[in-house]
This record gives C-alpha cells, sequence and structure tokens, in this order.
C-alpha cells in the first residue's frame, strides 16, 4: 500500500486583516478546556494558548500605527526535522514533533514541570499551571471531552486543536480515505476569526491556500517567498509554521532583531 | 562504633538516601490528582442552530453539544450576517449559560435581601402591584424598560402596559434610534438603516467603531477584510487611535465632537468642485439650494480646519477621494454605537450621502423597512386603562421638541427632579441594566430610589440587585424568540433563537409571565393575550415564517433590492429633504460640549468601546476578562489612556496611581502613556466596574458611567453626550 504523505500544517495570519478582536483567543479557550483564574491580569501567569499582542510604531500622536499580533504556538520544525527549541531540551519526551504532520505536540501526563521548554521557546507560547483549575459550580459542564483538563505542575501550549485533525482523520478512515480535504482539518481559531485573518492547512499541498500565500521556500527552511509575509524571529532559525503577511514595512520590521543600520529584506 | 562515625555515616546516609527525592516526586504526583479537576464526561456530539442575542448584530450561530450539554458556540455557516464567523461575546455565551451569575429562581426583596419564592407567588405578587396601581388610578405609572422595542416579547410587554393603562414602554437607545430619526426628518417614514458595506469602495466613518462593535461586529469585520481584498479605502475620522482607526487606511485626528463639521466642511468642498451626483441633487432632493448656500459659506476647508483641527490640505484630500469614488459610503454613531449622539451629526453625513448620491444605491444606505409581522388585534380597554392611557408618556417622546424620539428613558432623573410629570412608580425591566448603561448612574440610581423595579434579569446584575421582584428570564440558549432586523444590515432579516439545552435553573420565559399575569388579571387584560403560552403566541404571530425559522434559524426577503429605486421617500414633496423644515438653523454645526468648566478640569474624557469589553447590559463573561489587555486593567486598578505631552506637563509617570475628577465623580485610576490619543483627552474603557455578585467581574476598574454626564440632543431628546471635563491628580 502506498505510503501517506507527510504533512506540514501550518498558518498564515494576515495582520492587515486581523483587527484585534481576541476572537481567536476566546475560540481557543472554549476548544481546549483553557482555565481562567479571578484575576486574569498578569500575563506571567495567565494560561491562554493564543496571545493577541498589541504592537505600536512608536511614533507620537497622530503619526502612530498600530498593529496587532496574535501569537499561537509556532510549531517549530528547525533546521532539521524536529529540531524544535523546546523538543531538544525536554527531558521527558513530554513535547514531541510529529513527522507526519509537523505538529509538536504536548502530553501533559509525561510533563513534570520543569520548565526547560518555557525558558527554550523564544516565543512565549508555553504557560506553565502554577494553579489547579478549577471551574465553579456548574460551569464544568462547558468543558468538551475532546481534551483533557491539565492539572497544576504542568506546561501547556497550542496544540493546532490535534483532536480535531484525529477526528477528521477517523472520519476519513471510515469512509475509506487517507488524506483529507483542505477544510476537514482547520483549528478553532481559524474557524472563528471573523475577519478571515487566519488560513491554516498544509505548507507541502501547493493546492492548499496557507502555501499560496506563505509560499514556503522548503529547500531554505520554509522562508516565504512572498515579499508581504514574513515569520517571527526567522534569524533565530527555528523554521516556525506560522507565516505572518503585513503590507506595512515596520510590521514586517518588528518580526525580528534588527541593527540600527541594517537594512531588512 | 565511636559517635563520630556514627555522626559522619549519618550525615552520608541521609545525603545519598534518594528518600527526600522521592518523597518530593510522589507529593508532586499526588496533589496532582485532586478530585476537582475534572473529567469532562464523553458523549453523543450534536450540533444546533439558533441566534445569539447578546448585541443587536443577531449572527447565527451553531451550538455544539455533548449529549445535552452546551460545549461550544461556533458561527454558523452560511447565514447572511456572519457566514460562519464569530465574535469573542458569542463564543464566550456557554459560560453565560453555566455561569455563577444567573438568578436561579424567582426573588422577592424582604427588609432589603433576597428570599426565594415560588412562580405562583410571583406572577400573583406582579398582578396584585398592577392591580393596585389600576386601582389607585395610577395606571398610567407604571413603566417598562426594555433592551430592544423590536420583537414579540417587547410587545408584549408594550402591550400588557397598554391594556393595564400605560403607554410608557421605554426601550434601550442606541444609534439605531439616531438612524431612524435621521431617515424619518429627511427620507420620510420610518424605516432602519442599512449600509452596503460589501459592494461600497470607499467608506468614511466619522467616529464610529466599525471595527470596535458598531453595528452588526463580525459582519462590519467580514466587509473589512472584503474592502482589503479589493482595495477599497477606508477612512476613519477619530480622536483616538482605536482599533477601528488602527485599521484604517487614512486615519483622521479630528478635536472631539466635532465629527460633524468635519463632515459639512468634506460637502462644501464637494460642492464647491462640483463633485456631487446633480442626478441625484436634481432629480430627487429638495432644500439643496438654501442647504448648499449654508454649507458653502460657513464650512470653508479654513474655518473647517480651525473648529476641528484637521489641517486643510487633508481636508481638501479626504473630500476629494470621496466625493471622486464610484460608491462612496459615510457612517455615522460613535464607538458601538451605545450613546445615540447629535441628530445634526447623522443629518450632516447622511447629507454628504446624498450629495454623492448612493441612498439606495449599490454601494451605499438603504432604508430598510421596519419588521412587520406582528399584527394583533387592537385590545379593548376598560375604564382604568382608558384614563391610564390618556396621561400619555411621561417623557414627552412624540410630542413637541420630542416629536421625533419614540422614547427617552435618559430623561428619567431630570423628570423626577423636575417633578413636571409623574415618574413611574413601577418599573419592569427586560433585557436592559440602566443602572450600569446610562451615563450618570449615580442620578439614574436616585431616580430609580422610589420605584418598585420588576426585574426579568436573567443575571444578577446592578438593577436586578436593586430590584423588588426578579422574575427570571431563561438565556437565549434556553428560550424560543424571534429575532428581527440586524444592526446595520442591508436586508431584512428574521431571525429564531431556540432553547438548544433545558433550563438550567427554575427560570420561565418572560413571555410566558406576561401571559400568566394578564390571565391572572383576567377582564380585558386577559382577552387581550389569547394565547396559552409563548410559543403559541410566537407560533401564530410568525404564521407561515415559523416552519421555516425552525429549519434554517433565519428567513431574509431574497427579492429586497432597493437599489435604484427613488420613488420610496415618504417625505411630504416626496423627495429627499436637505432642509426639513426649510429652518438655516438646522444646517448649522453646534458642537455638544462636554459637561464642566475648563478651569477646573482642563483634561476631557472620553469613553472608548473595545470588543474585549462588553458596555451593554451583559457584563463580561470570564473568558472576556481574559482577554483584557494589562494596559487596559491591572488588578482591579483601570489604566486610562493619556498622551505623554499630556502626562508630562502633570508630571503623570507612567503605571502611576491618580486621581480622575469630574463633575460627576471621582474614581482611583492608573496612568497609561498612550501614544495614539490626543494630547489633552483621557481614554477610559466601558464595560469594567461592574458591582455583581460574580468574582470574575466584580470590583474591576471604573464604570465609565459613574463618572460621565448626559447631555440632552436639541434635535431629538436623546443622549448626546459623548466626553466630560476632567482632571488627574496624583494619589
Amino acid at each position: 500500500m502506498e505510503q501517506v504523505k507527510d504533512k506540514k500544517f501550518g498558518m498564515v495570519i494576515d495582520l492587515d486583516k486581523c483587527t484585534g478582536c481576541g476572537s481567536c483567543m476566546v475560540a481557543c479557550m472554549s476548544e481546549n478546556n483553557v482555565p481562567f483564574r479571578e484575576d486574569e491580569t498578569d500575563k506571567l501567569l495567565s494560561v491562554a494558548w493564543m496571545r493577541v499582542y498589541k504592537m505600536t510604531n512608536r511614533k507620537p500622536y497622530p503619526d502612530t500605527e498600530v498593529c496587532y499580533f496574535p501569537r499561537p504556538c509556532m510549531h517549530c520544525e528547525g533546521q532539521h526535522s524536529g529540531h524544535s527549541p523546546c523538543v531538544s531540551v525536554c527531558p521527558a519526551v513530554a513535547t514531541d514533533y510529529s513527522t507526519a504532520t509537523g505538529i509538536v505536540s504536548q502530553i501533559y501526563t509525561r510533563c513534570f514541570g520543569c520548565r526547560y521548554c518555557m525558558a527554550a521557546c523564544p516565543y512565549h507560547a508555553r504557560v506553565f499551571n502554577w494553579f489547579d483549575p478549577v471551574w465553579p459550580h456548574g460551569m464544568e459542564k462547558s468543558l468538551s471531552p475532546d481534551v483533557s483538563v491539565r492539572m497544576r505542575g504542568v506546561v501547556e501550549k497550542c496544540s493546532f486543536c490535534y483532536h480535531r485533525y484525529q477526528k477528521a482523520m477517523e472520519k476519513a478512515y471510515v469512509d475509506g480515505r487517507k488524506e483529507l480535504e483542505e477544510n476537514e482539518y482547520q483549528t478553532s481559531c481559524t474557524q472563528a476569526c471573523p475577519a478571515g485573518a487566519i488560513t491554516f492547512g498544509d505548507l507541502n499541498n501547493t493546492h492548499h491556500e496557507v502555501y499560496k500565500i506563505a509560499q514556503p521556500d522548503h529547500k531554505h527552511h520554509g522562508k516565504s517567498k512572498n515579499p508581504k509575509v514574513f515569520r517571527l524571529l526567522e534569524r533565530l532559525g527555528t523554521n516556525p509554521k506560522v507565516y505572518y503577511l503585513s503590507s506595512r514595512k515596520w510590521v514586517r520590521q518588528l518580526g525580528d532583531n534588527y541593527r540600527p543600520d541594517e537594512i531588512m529584506k | 562504633m565511636s559517635f563520630l562515625s556514627f555522626a559522619v555515616g549519618g550525615a552520608a546516609g541521609t545525603a545519598l538516601t534518594p528518600m527526600p527525592l522521592k518523597l518530593m516526586d510522589d507529593s508532586s504526583i499526588w496533589t496532582q490528582m485532586w478530585p476537582w479537576i475534572p473529567v469532562p464526561q464523553d458523549g453523543e456530539v450534536s450540533y444546533e442552530n439558533s441566534v445569539c442575542t447578546l448585541c443587536p448584530g443577531h449572527c447565527g450561530i451553531t451550538v455544539k453539544k455533548v449529549e445535552n450539554r452546551v460545549v461550544k458556540i461556533e458561527g454558523m455557516k452560511g447565514h447572511p450576517v456572519n457566514d460562519g464567523g464569530i465574535c469573542l461575546l458569542g463564543l464566550a455565551g456557554v459560560q453565560l449559560l453555566y455561569g455563577s451569575r444567573r438568578v436561579k429562581t424567582p426573588l422577592k426583596k424582604v427588609n432589603g435581601k433576597f428570599v426565594k419564592i415560588s412562580w405562583d407567588e410571583a406572577v400573583t405578587e406582579v398582578a396584585s402591584t398592577i392591580e393596585t396601581m389600576r386601582e389607585k388610578g395610577d395606571a398610567h405609572k407604571i413603566g417598562c424598560l426594555s433592551g430592544t422595542n423590536r420583537g414579540t416579547v417587547p410587545e408584549l410587554l408594550k402591550r400588557l402596559l397598554w391594556v393595564c393603562g400605560s403607554l410608557n414602554f421605554f426601550h434601550m437607545p442606541s444609534v439605531q434610534d439616531s438612524y431612524e430619526i435621521t431617515l424619518r426628518m429627511m427620507q420620510g417614514g420610518s424605516a432602519m438603516a442599512g449600509f452596503d458595506l460589501e459592494n461600497s469602495d470607499h467608506v468614511i466613518s466619522f467616529g464610529s467603531g466599525i471595527l470596535d462593535g458598531w453595528g452588526s461586529p463580525v459582519r462590519m469585520f467580514r466587509a473589512h477584510s472584503l474592502w482589503r481584498e479589493k482595495g477599497a479605502r477606508f477612512i476613519q475620522v477619530e480622536s483616538r487611535l482605536s482599533n477601528t482607526a488602527a485599521k484604517a487606511d487614512k486615519w483622521v485626528p479630528v478635536n472631539p465632537g466635532t465629527e460633524g463639521a468635519l463632515a459639512l466642511g468634506i460637502a462644501a468642498v464637494i460642492i464647491d468642485e462640483s463633485l456631487y451626483k446633480t442626478d441625484f441633487v436634481d432629480n430627487y432632493s429638495s432644500g439643496f439650494d438654501s442647504w448648499k448656500r449654508q454649507v458653502t459659506n460657513n464650512y470653508t476647508p479654513e474655518i473647517v480646519s480651525k473648529i476641528t483641527g484637521v489641517d486643510k490640505s487633508l481636508i481638501l484630500l479626504t473630500a476629494r477621494d470621496f466625493g471622486r469614488a464610484k460608491n462612496p459610503l459615510a457612517l455615522c454613531g460613535r464607538g458601538e454605537g451605545s450613546i445615540p449622539g447629535s441628530i445634526k451629526d447623522f443629518k450632516a453625513v447622511h447629507a454628504l450621502n446624498a450629495l454623492v448620491g448612493n441612498i439606495n444605491q449599490q454601494g451605499g444606505v438603504w432604508a430598510i423597512p421596519e419588521p412587520d409581522y406582528i399584527n394583533w388585534p387592537e385590545p379593548t380597554l376598560d375604564e382604568a386603562a382608558s384614563a391610564g392611557v390618556s396621561k400619555g408618556r411621561i417623557d414627552g417622546a412624540g410630542k413637541g421638541k420630542y416629536r421625533l424620539a419614540q422614547s427617552l428613558f435618559n430623561r428619567l432623573p431630570e423628570i423626577v427632579n423636575s417633578k413636571a410629570s409623574s415618574p413611574p412608580d413601577v418599573l419592569f425591566v427586560s433585557g436592559a441594566n440602566p443602572l450600569y448603561t446610562i451615563p450618570d448612574t449615580v442620578a439614574m440610581n436616585e431616580a430609580l430610589n422610589n420605584v418598585k423595579i420588576i426585574s426579568f434579569s436573567s443575571y444578577m446584575d446592578e438593577t436586578a440587585d436593586k430590584a423588588d421582584l426578579i422574575l427570571p428570564n431563561h438565556v437565549f440558549l434556553e428560550r424560543y424568540e424571534d429575532v428581527p432586523a440586524s444592526a446595520g444590515l442591508n436586508q431584512p432579516i428574521t431571525g429564531l433563537s431556540k432553547p438548544v439545552v433545558s433550563p438550567q435553573f427554575n427560570t420561565r420565559h418572560v413571555g410566558d409571565v406576561i401571559i400568566q399575569v394578564a390571565k391572572k388579571l383576567g377582564g380585558h387584560i386577559g382577552d387581550a393575550f389569547p394565547w396559552s403560552d409563548y410559543k403559541t403566541c410566537l407560533e401564530e404571530t410568525l404564521g407561515d415564517k415559523w416552519e421555516a425559522l425552525n429549519q434554517t434559524g433565519f428567513v431574509t426577503e431574497a427579492d429586497f433590492n432597493p437599489t435604484n429605486d427613488m420613488s420610496g421617500f415618504k417625505t411630504d414633496s416626496g423627495r429627499f429633504e436637505f432642509l426639513e423644515n426649510g429652518s438655516v438653523a438646522e444646517v448649522l454645526f453646534s458642537s455638544v460640549k462636554p459637561e464642566g468648566d475648563e478651569a477646573s478640569y482642563p483634561l476631557t474624557l472620553v469613553p472608548f468601546d473595545s470588543m474585549r469589553l462588553t458596555g451593554g447590559y451583559i457584563g463580561n463573561p470570564p473568558y472576556l476578562m481574559k482577554t483584557v489587555e494589562d494596559t487596559v486593567l491591572k488588578g482591579n486598578d483601570v489604566l486610562v489612556e493619556v498622551n505623554p505631552k499630556t502626562a508630562s506637563k502633570y508630571k503623570l509617570a507612567d503605571g502611576e496611581k491618580a486621581f480622575l475628577m469630574t463633575p460627576k465623580g471621582k474614581a482611583c485610576v492608573k496612568i497609561y502613556h498612550y501614544e495614539g490619543i490626543k494630547p489633552g483627552l483621557i481614554g477610559l474603557a466601558r464595560g469594567l466596574g461592574h458591582n455583581v455578585n460574580d468574582r470574575f467581574l466584580a470590583g474591576k476598574g471604573v464604570n465609565v458611567n459613574q463618572l460621565m454626564g448626559s447631555k440632552e440632543d436639541t434635535g431629538s431628546g436623546l443622549d448626546a453626550a459623548w466626553g466630560i471635563r476632567a482632571k488627574l491628580v496624583k494619589a
């Protein structure tokens, strides 16, 4: 039987369309049983897989501009398959890189909370459960059985809604298929985004919208051939699978650290 | 065996034993296995379509259930409003269903404390309250405040009041009211404003937070993305760099409150340079010549530049771009539109639309007919009712200088204080939280001190807390309700909100309660409600739409297309009226001055809206609180946006605590240096500072409405305050 081709699931976020409303954050929380606490204003303690950052061009009124950066897990591939910053430091194999999907997993029951991965992640995509998740009486009814609830003392992060991939694959197998249609597996944030700013799909599949926009050059660690598309801290060599699109130069420039005298390519 | 070797051996043994590590490991494992960490129950998954009624946008939703539990709310694919998209409040709707804020059973206040009562007692109590009022000859002193004035539930409330003898039905005002009044004045007849956003190629918004909750938020987001794809231009006129301004192609920073003057200035340039549509102006409008004279004489770019603080060159450029666009569209109504605003601003902006000939045109402003499916027979009034009805409305709406307004609840404090007309003794409140959402909450609270409040609130909010009786309604996921119209949508639509789960608590549909109260009162009142229950009423009212609504969740009028139909003007002249009465003063811009004197209050406080904070009657659910930025709320402290220039003038460091004072009140805040706000302004988010029994929401920040005052618009009587004078003092 023919081997199924490897996927490389990734995302392009159109920053021209993103309005910073925060629906992606709530879509993610609701889908993935993310806990909440009385005070969520200390963002270092607040558990959120998807976070929207607000950036400005630091110019005074009225030349100020603002751009929002939604930030899920980047699902870094690294310079060779699986050499993600977090995966390579985890002593418990609690996080791993899947070559079949390109998704960086997080196995809560294996994690013992050393937080090396958090230190290694340059995107602050990982959060630690400092507290037991507690749902007020009655609210546990809203929990989805598709995603396990995490306990105190473990690290968690965006999974690209991996459970949705599993469900879609199960359905495909029942139908006698081994491949998914593009729209069969979409993350919760992609589906919810009222601006339609997020495009999700297989970066290896030239027919997928995400490939057409991101135009990844797989010979150069996925670097985009689209001049408007960039990745965060691209020059670290983490090879993330989340791409950003912006027509504004200052926004693209924010994606990486440039010397004052350096001209951005 | 010496003591030394014993000690050394002991120390070495303790140091090398794995016991401490093992114990630590065990304790960490054991403390992770508390029974209160829930294991979500698995079960059969199903999906049900309904309509979200948490805001006037009315998106279609698909509710994901596991057995009989709601686990997720998603946008409904193929729905004309949102087609699959959904906003964060809609997503967090599950938390409103299961949240701890729910009122779980009917409550009656006895000696200042709520006690549980049965539904029979509650219905009897309401009926006897009405009966007593009628016997006293005070039927007209029964009032009702509803969140909306459309649909069967508001109509049932209105009908109950009517047959009991009161016309005092109020609804919460918004920019939708302002637009209706504007259309009535300029186009005649009653209609809602719909905007063909998707087909416009140049949109200019005069302070409307079109990406901050204005209109139907999801549709606005989708339209914005569409403009990006097809290269439509989008200009935002606003004094603060809001999310909307941040996404605009061009942000026109303007002095706050002068947006209307800029609209007239743009109109003047368009007239001057003959960029207007002569076909529309010549053939379908009236009063243009005198309007034109006023505008071109009084609103030259130089004058407008002085009023608005916008460069003359930018005014010219903005006007030319707008005048030359193929399908230009101008929008009005500040922020998310919870404060109606000045009718003059709306008229100026609407005249701008007429000038470029986009009334009932592709990409323009359309007059959407009011829903007309509720046709109940007129009830017979008994003596007491006729006597009450003859006393008219207490707020003066529909008469004299308030002839254009339908309801003016904002005037209540004034009415109570002036003792000019009798304030209500009993007030029903349904789908509204006036003690939180109406500016100057202190005055509103005082005005309601001697009023018996009967609340139908599903949640224990500020108004419900003050109520004497609470008859909790089901939340939107538990009840049937017709949902007419979607704010700003350019087609007539009726949706049906359906119960996707059975009621979680001992609540009852407000429609059923009304019918039961009426039946208890009997006589003509009971006869006016011939239905056995609300569902029967709804089914009969919707008639042949019922089946379709149950199947798809919404019905639209597919053949509705008013484009190029200019015969629809219902004014006396049959034309579009640039000047309603030919009066010149109508045209001239007059700024709504913020309350307070400049000498003692050198700064101006402007409330702002954001998608992450609901300023309306439903407070933020926990998931929304999680999304609030730490530049808006930190701990329990609210941060106010101040331009670094202003901050340095008053020596206020970033993050420093300060007192924010206005003529209405005082609050402790933290300073946030934000470059995007005009110097001299203080920006404060709407939607914080709730005082309710919900630890995820209560006591966080400050309710801006405590600090705000209300300003009556001379044209309509509606509230037109956009800010208030303020000062900041180091704490």
